[in-house]
């Protein structure tokens, strides 16, 4: 099973929170990677937060075949961090060559251009680089969208950490949204594109558990949009039939969990909105999830929020203080970067609950 | 002494022989009257024995007449092996015996110049079934439990009605942030996954009906089973069209519209709405025969509730004047919409065949929304009367197809939309459970069984041949037949109770089912909870090969 963990702060923080928050939680998965998606970035990134950054793992050529492909449609490069690697002998890490965070300037024409244009053509460019990329596995393009950086690796999430310079905090590369992963990858190859978490326009999330509806879910989610792709980890669908309620049907977040464990009838014939709930579950039947897990998710406003499986097989647990709120699949990694916290707030949500958390870090607790 | 004559019919000629011990026999006269074929007879026969009185062997012998039981020579009053007479007889004197010798088909088209005709069972299977070479192979383990059968709940429910794609579901966001309908939805009714099949009250006798629609009112009011029964094509009594156990009855209308007079003018008076309208285009255990309810059987009430004379009924062919089976069927569906004021759900229900992907495309493409059902009918079900020829050759298998409709539905996005409904031989070796889940993983929403409900009723016939006889009128133990002596013979309440029952026993098997691969709401689709055994059945039907 893997393990989860986010924070969200008032205040930038640096990747090595989310390092520690993982760390102690070391026995609950198997050492064999590491990912995280930042939201709200600060640091380097602060005053390009409208513009697009592309988060990416790549050879050389790869990194040319994407920057060509980018400059032939029109983006130009304003700003490239290559994080400083620290590749000691012995680090248990499967790196690639290069890592890249270019962001870049939309197109002449859609500089001013309307929203849904700008990240219709974000999604399309980040299809078309991992086409391009992938027959060689020449790279891997995790995300290109405003304001957020990917980072996976395949290794010791301890060695990760020393390979990237990630465990000394500074001031260059932080976020006030940070969610992240240790996997232990039980039914998959270890592939780096599976590694949670997922990212789609501005929609981020990552699970700790199983779909046994996996095999619906794709063939529901592949017909729904063009952008719902690769299905290397049976939780990716969550992502998408996140993306799918909140983005495409334009629903309030609250009813991603009727969509994804909906209740069952009898209980659906004695409530109030018994119609809107039962032409929910009626229609996307093929969304629903079953099986074990807890979904950490983070929407385009960088609110973020957790739910459960309709049994609560999976563990989590949020605590918080003034600044800061963390979500964590184990308490002792709260405990880790949160140690003067009053512990006896700390929310374990049950299995109909949404807790979100919005950019005020007022805590809403959603009863389903 | 009786002339016999090599072409006279023999009992070797027949496909049942009686077997009968004289000396068992107390001459008690039930099995002849319980034979509803009047396939055995009593007689007399000629005895000769041969004794002696004196000391010294003095042969004589002494003629006397000893009545007997025999089989009739006929091959309209021949056995069908029923076994109603060893099942009264007290000595076990009397027994049929299946005659692998038999000419019966030969001879019966040449002394009749007609086709043989009989109740709907296929008897020339001989291969295993395909669902039988498919097991539940996707078990759940540590990191993704299983469930328990008996301590979780289970959402066991399947949709009948056409169903809405999420973007063109009428919600809107209001100000409170909450979703809110502004316009409607076609009806949707949630019930149990199994639908007691079509089969018309003509079809039935009269006890064998009332007991059915007792077992729904019971399974639904008292166990808590959403358990819905079609009608068949054959009409409702009054009665029960007034009732509020209407809500339990799916209505059926086929080409003959029998019945749909008096359902038409029961209208103003259902204090409920029925659960559906089924639409029957075709069925599968004996496509190209449609209707056929012999005269035999066409009793008074059925007259009267068919509105017809005492003759053959034969459903006439399908909308000739109709240009497709997608415009007959919108033209039906607006009608019956527009009848029950958009309320009743209406669901077609259509022959397997090579065609069906088609005909299902096109209706779930059809941009009116007009199918809130495909019921796909598949060989190896039936319980009418038919040719023989039609029930032993044509047909087609139901599985692969059932899995061709939905994998057609998957590559547009559009499954779910109108809810499979799948049947044809389920059931066929007794367990319904299994067979019901292995169809719903590979996509069906639900399923309908009608002839496995007769044997719950204690129909003694099968697929080896043996009775077949619904056709006749003369159903030995009162299931299909309209002959007052035999229908009684039929316990109405027993036969309420073992259908009662059987889905009780369903209902555990197919949580038993669903708890190992971790499911608490029906798997449809979720073939790869499955495995096949055979190659060409995984291959076929998109699932793991395992062996």
């Amino acid at each position: 099973m893997c393990r989860i963990g986010a924070i969200k702060s008032l205040d930038f923080v640096h990747p090595s929170m989310a390092l520690q928050l993982m760390q102690s939680q070391q026995k609950g998965h198997d050492n064999s990677g590491f990912a995280m998606v930042m939201h709200d970035l600060g640091g380097i990134f602060e005053n390009y937060k409208k513009l697009p950054t592309l988060s990416m793992a790549a050879t050389d050529e790869g990194v040319r075949l994407a920057e060509d492909i980018l400059h032939e449609a029109g983006f130009q490069r304003v700003l490239q961090w290559v994080p400083e690697t620290n590749p000691q002998p012995g680090l248990d890490i499967n790196a690639m060559p290069n890592y890249v965070f270019e962001t870049f300037d939309y197109p002449k024409h859609l500089r001013n251009g309307d929203k849904k244009e700008q990240e219709d053509l974000l999604l399309d460019m980040r299809l078309k680089l991992r086409e391009a990329l992938e027959p060689n596995e020449e790279g891997f393009v995790y995300s290109f969208w405003p304001d957020v950086v990917t980072l996976k690796e395949i290794g010791d999430p301890r060695d990760i950490g020393t390979y990237f310079n990630l465990w000394q905090p500074d001031d260059k590369f932080t976020a006030r949204v940070i969610t992240a992963q240790c996997r232990q990858n039980t039914n998959y190859d270890i592939v780096r594109y599976a590694a949670h978490p997922f990212h789609l326009q501005g929609y981020t999330a990552l699970a700790n558990g199983e779909n046994t509806f996996y095999l619906k879910n794709v063939e529901f989610q592949r017909k729904l949009h063009r952008g719902y792709i690769g299905f290397e980890s049976d939780s990716q669908c969550f992502l998408y039939t996140l993306h799918y309620v909140h983005h495409e049907l334009g629903w309030p977040l609250r009813y991603y969990k009727h969509v994804v464990t909906p209740l069952p009838f009898e209980e659906i014939e004695q409530r109030e909105d018994r119609e809107q709930l039962k032409a929910i579950r009626q229609s996307l039947a093929h969304l629903e999830i079953n099986g074990p897990n807890t979904i950490i998710g983070v929407l385009p406003d960088h609110s973020m929020f957790t739910c459960c499986d309709a049994k609560k097989l999976r563990p989590v647990v949020i605590g918080r203080d003034e600044k800061t709120v963390v979500i964590s699949s184990e308490v002792c990694g709260i405990n880790e970067v949160l140690p003067e916290r009053d512990w006896e707030t700390d929310i374990y949500p049950n299995e109909r609950e949404i807790v979100a958390i919005g950019n005020d870090l007022e805590v809403q607790r959603w009863k389903q | 002494m009786e002339t016999m004559r090599v072409q006279d019919v023999t009992p070797n000629d027949l496909p049942w022989k009686i077997r009968y011990d004289a000396s068992r026999c107390t001459l008690c006269g039930s099995c002849v009257s319980a034979c509803s074929f009047r396939a055995i007879e009593a007689k007399v026969e000629r005895r000769r024995m041969v004794f002696s009185e004196s000391e010294l062997p003095e042969p004589k012998a002494r003629f006397s007449a000893v009545p007997v039981i025999r089989q009739v020579k006929s091959v309209k009053n021949y056995c069908r092996g029923c076994g109603i007479c060893e099942k009264v007889c007290p000595n076990d004197a009397i027994r049929p015996e299946r005659n692998p010798d038999t000419r019966h088909p030969i001879v019966t088209r040449c002394l009749g110049g007609d086709s043989i005709k009989r109740g709907g069972r296929k008897n020339l299977e001989s291969t295993v079934r395909t669902l039988d070479k498919i097991r539940v192979g996707r078990i759940s383990q540590m990191t993704d439990p299983s469930l328990d059968a008996q301590r979780h709940t289970f959402d066991l429910l399947a949709p009948f009605g056409r169903i809405l794609p999420p973007q063109k579901l009428p919600l809107g966001v209001g100000p409170e942030g909450l979703l809110r309908t502004e316009g409607s939805t076609p009806p949707v009714r949630w019930i149990y996954p199994v639908v007691i099949g079509d089969m018309s009250i003509g079809a039935l006798s009269w006890r064998m009906w009332e007991a059915v629609a007792m077992a729904t009112a019971y399974l639904n009011e008292e166990c808590g089973l959403p358990v819905r029964m079609c009608s068949g094509e054959g009409g409702v009594p009054v009665r029960l069209l007034k009732s509020r156990y209407l809500k339990y009855m799916i209505l059926q209308i086929a080409s003959g519209h029998f019945g749909w007079n008096r359902i038409a003018k029961a209208m103003p008076h259902m204090i409920e709405d029925p659960a559906g309208v089924l639409i029957k285009i075709g069925q599968g255990a004996k496509p190209g025969d449609g209707g056929l309810l012999m005269a035999q059987k066409v009793a008074e009430h059925i007259q009267a509730i068919r509105g017809v004379p005492k003759a053959d009924l034969l459903s006439p062919p399908n909308h000739q004047g109709l240009y497709s089976i997608e415009e007959s069927v919108q033209k039906m569906f607006l009608s019956f919409n527009a009848a029950f004021k958009f309320r009743v759900p209406v669901a077609i229900k259509v022959a397997a065949s090579s065609t069906s992907v088609s005909v299902f495309n096109n209706l779930v493409r059809d941009p009116y929304n007009i199918v809130g059902g495909f019921f796909l009918d598949g060989i190896d079900g039936g319980t009418g009367a038919a040719h023989e020829v039609s029930l032993d050759h044509t047909g087609h298998p139901i599985v692969s197809k059932l899995r061709d409709c939905y994998l057609a539905a998957v590559a547009q996005g559009r499954q779910g939309q109108i809810p499979l409904w799948a049947a044809g031989g389920l059931g066929k070796t007794g367990d319904l459970a299994a067979d019901a889940f292995k169809m719903i993983a590979l996509g069906a929403n639900g399923v309908f069984s009608g002839k496995l409900i007769l044997q719950m009723a204690g129909c003694v016939g099968n697929d080896q041949g043996r009775c077949n006889a619904c056709n006749t009128g003369l159903c030995p133990v009162g299931i299909t037949t309209q002959e007052p002596p035999l229908v009684h013979r039929l316990d109405p309440e027993r036969v309420a109770q073992n259908i009662v029952n059987y889905f009780l026993a369903m209902d555990t098997e197919l949580k038993k089912l669903m708890a190992p691969i971790g499911n608490s709401s029906l798997p449809v689709g979720r073939s790869d909870a499955l495995v096949a055994t055979d190659r060409a059945v995984a291959d076929k039907l998109q699932i793991q090969y395992v062996c």
